[in-house]
């Protein structure tokens, strides 16, 4: 079983980088079609290796280090953050058990008691990584940016947290897999809690730094925000884990409100269980490309907020929103029950 | 239908910590060693912080806006409230009515304090 | 067994990084240690399978209280490291009034029975189902009295940070 696990761990990390990576690829393409340009298309066919050398390039270069900065929380910004962000997905279910001679092995790392709270856990500690890096570095625009982020990052997880209880008061369990699992077919729940997903949604984009709430790296005020003074594979840090973030959001996202790998009629194909469980990842895998395309969509499309919007929509209008919505689900479940 | 849970749910979650440690140690060696290396010329210009080509003046660390301080206090309090919420909501349908305006008590108290920082302005950025 | 090692473990690293809180030169790496307290703590937590307590211990001490240390550290950013050397006498007292509450904890952990919890492991009242029921049947009172005490500290909080003229 720990062997198991071990394969399922890396097989995870493996899938996150590599989707990662052609995040990238693909964010610039898709710039490339909104702004009515071709994008990176030198590096193979249509810029396929353009990755693989941003990657080998970043991990060639020079690395740079302020005389001022202090050493080790310099170093240990960007391997926090990483860290943090492959530690997200260990509560996601990928797909239903398979069967491998005789013995069945769940695609989910660890099925714990209080899986939603595990990710929020993690999350509250994703401000740690820009924080130390951010002020380790020793310059000006890199702590304003950091600060920055963790105000905001801090700001948005409450609404966050308080979008996710109707769930909870839905299933009445805090287990991913249960979550899952109640979802079957098309009883999603998103058509429970519409108001939820969107405050969750608005949330996700927060929580990742993405446009357009990216001001802690808004290179028109901040130079790089709190990475300006990285270089390296230690910027590489910081730049991937925002796509693993968003990959991961993407999977918790269609976890909690799109019936994670559950989809209409897929359960009475009569597959035999591996070939169900893949079908039912490539599902999920869609759903998260679905949400990977609107985080991508939004960046090109909407402008920058400015401080004081950002955080009077995180204060005054979703925190508010977020708890009239878990009033109206409590009684309109008492009602109906 | 009830499971027991118990300490070694938690094993996975190690083995993807160490595995994904492994990886974050094994990259950050790595580009140490393969990365662009010049010769150690301890010019000091370069090794200064970058403030948009001109010269750097005083320290990065200075004091600065008690607003953001604030907003840390007031998340430490909400998180904690919000917090109380969950062994709640995942009870909710066996609490019913009565639960619910337990609640009620608890959420009147924390709007209160809310409406409270609000017209006080301590959420105003603009001034 | 092997759940042995890890409360070996677990309480080294937490002396150790509790020691290191003290002993840093740097109010930064003082609080990452203490932080670093708070996951062997977490730890110490799960092993009791005390799981509810054990995620909330690492969102609220770790994620946030520390997150408004950490802010308070950098927003103050003393430059020099103006360490005063402190006056014997509350050296002194710092060491009194330590071995002080140690005897006090002492004495209280001398009055449990320790034998009295059997298979911490497999029980399940640490759980948030259950620690649900008992917080909002049993203890209401309090949890609502709870709530009061949040109030007072946001009005305390909004009072020292916007410094308003009265």
């Amino acid at each position: 079983m720990l062997i198991f696990k071990t394969i399922l761990a890396s097989a995870i990390l493996l899938l996150s980088l590599v989707v990662a990576m052609y995040s990238t690829l693909i964010e610039r393409k898709i710039a490339g079609f909104f702004q009515d340009r071709l994008g990176p298309n030198r590096a193979g066919p249509w810029g396929l290796l353009q990755p693989l050398a941003d990657g080998i390039k970043l991990f060639f270069k020079e690395e740079f280090m302020p005389n001022t900065a202090d050493k080790f929380l310099y170093i240990l910004g960007p391997s926090l953050t990483m860290l943090i962000a492959c530690l997200t997905s260990a509560v996601i279910p990928w797909g239903p058990d398979i069967v491998i001679n005789g013995q069945v092995f769940s695609l989910q790392m660890a099925d714990v008691n209080i899986g939603i709270l595990y990710i929020f856990a993690i999350v509250s500690i994703g401000v740690y990584g820009i924080m130390i890096g951010g002020w380790a570095s020793n310059n000006k625009y890199a702590l304003l940016g950091a600060v920055r982020a963790s105000s905001q990052m801090i700001s948005y997880e409450l609404a966050m947290s308080l979008s996710i209880i109707t769930i909870v008061m839905m299933s009445g369990s805090l287990s991913m897999r249960d979550i899952v699992n109640q979802q079957q077919g098309f009883n999603w729940n998103i058509w429970y809690q519409p108001l939820g997903f969107i405050i969750f949604l608005i949330c996700a984009f927060a929580e990742t730094n993405r446009s357009p709430f990216d001001l802690p790296e808004c290179e028109t005020e901040l130079v790089g925000g709190y990475h300006t003074e990285y270089s390296s594979m230690k910027l590489g840090f910081y730049l991937f884990s925002e796509y693993i973030n968003m990959f991961i959001s993407g999977a918790v996202m269609a976890t909690l409100f799109l019936g994670g790998y559950h989809f209409p009629f897929i359960d009475k194909l009569g597959l035999s269980p591996n070939a169900f469980a893949f079908v039912s990842f490539l599902v999920l895998f869609a759903k998260i490309t679905f949400f990977g395309f609107i985080f991508m969509w939004v960046r090109w499309t909407l402008p920058r907020f400015r401080y004081d919007q950002l955080m009077r929509l995180g204060w005054k209008a979703l925190i508010p929103l977020a708890i009239l919505n878990v009033l109206i689900t409590g009684v309109v479940i008492l009602l109906n029950q | 239908m009830e499971r027991t849970f118990i300490p070694s749910d938690y094993i996975p979650i190690v083995v993807q910590s160490v595995v994904a440690l492994g990886f974050v140690v094994i990259t950050m060696v790595l580009t140490h060693f393969i990365g662009g290396k010049r010769k150690k010329i301890h010019t000091l210009r370069k090794e200064e912080n970058f403030e948009c080509g001109i010269e750097v003046r005083g320290n990065a660390r200075f004091p600065f806006s008690v607003k953001y301080f604030l907003i840390a206090i007031l998340f430490v309090l909400f998180d904690v409230e919000i917090i109380f919420f969950y062994p709640w909501a995942i009870n909710f349908k066996d609490f019913g009515w009565n639960g619910f305006l337990e609640m009620l008590l608890f959420l009147f108290f924390l709007l209160f304090g809310f409406y409270y920082i609000y017209k006080k302005g301590a959420l105003n950025w603009e001034e | 067994m092997f759940s042995n090692y890890i409360f070996y473990f677990l309480s080294a690293l937490a002396l150790y990084s509790s020691v290191m809180v003290l002993l840093s030169k740097k109010p930064i790496h003082s609080v990452l240690y203490l932080t670093l307290t708070f996951f062997a703590i977490g730890g110490h937590y799960i092993l009791l399978n005390a799981q509810f307590l054990a995620i909330v211990h690492i969102i609220v001490y770790a994620g946030a209280i520390m997150v408004l240390f950490l802010f308070t550290v950098m927003l103050l950013n003393l430059n020099k490291e103006e360490r005063s050397p402190k006056p014997i006498w509350v050296k002194a007292a710092a060491i009194l009034a330590g071995i002080m509450l140690g005897l006090v904890l002492i004495g209280v952990f001398r009055g449990y029975d320790l034998r009295l919890i059997q298979h911490p492991m497999e029980s399940q009242i640490g759980l948030v189902k259950e620690l649900g029921k008992i917080l909002y049947r049993d203890y209401m009172l309090p949890f609502e009295v709870s709530s009061i005490l949040f109030l007072t500290a946001m009005v305390g909080a909004v009072l020292l940070g916007k410094k308003e003229q009265i």
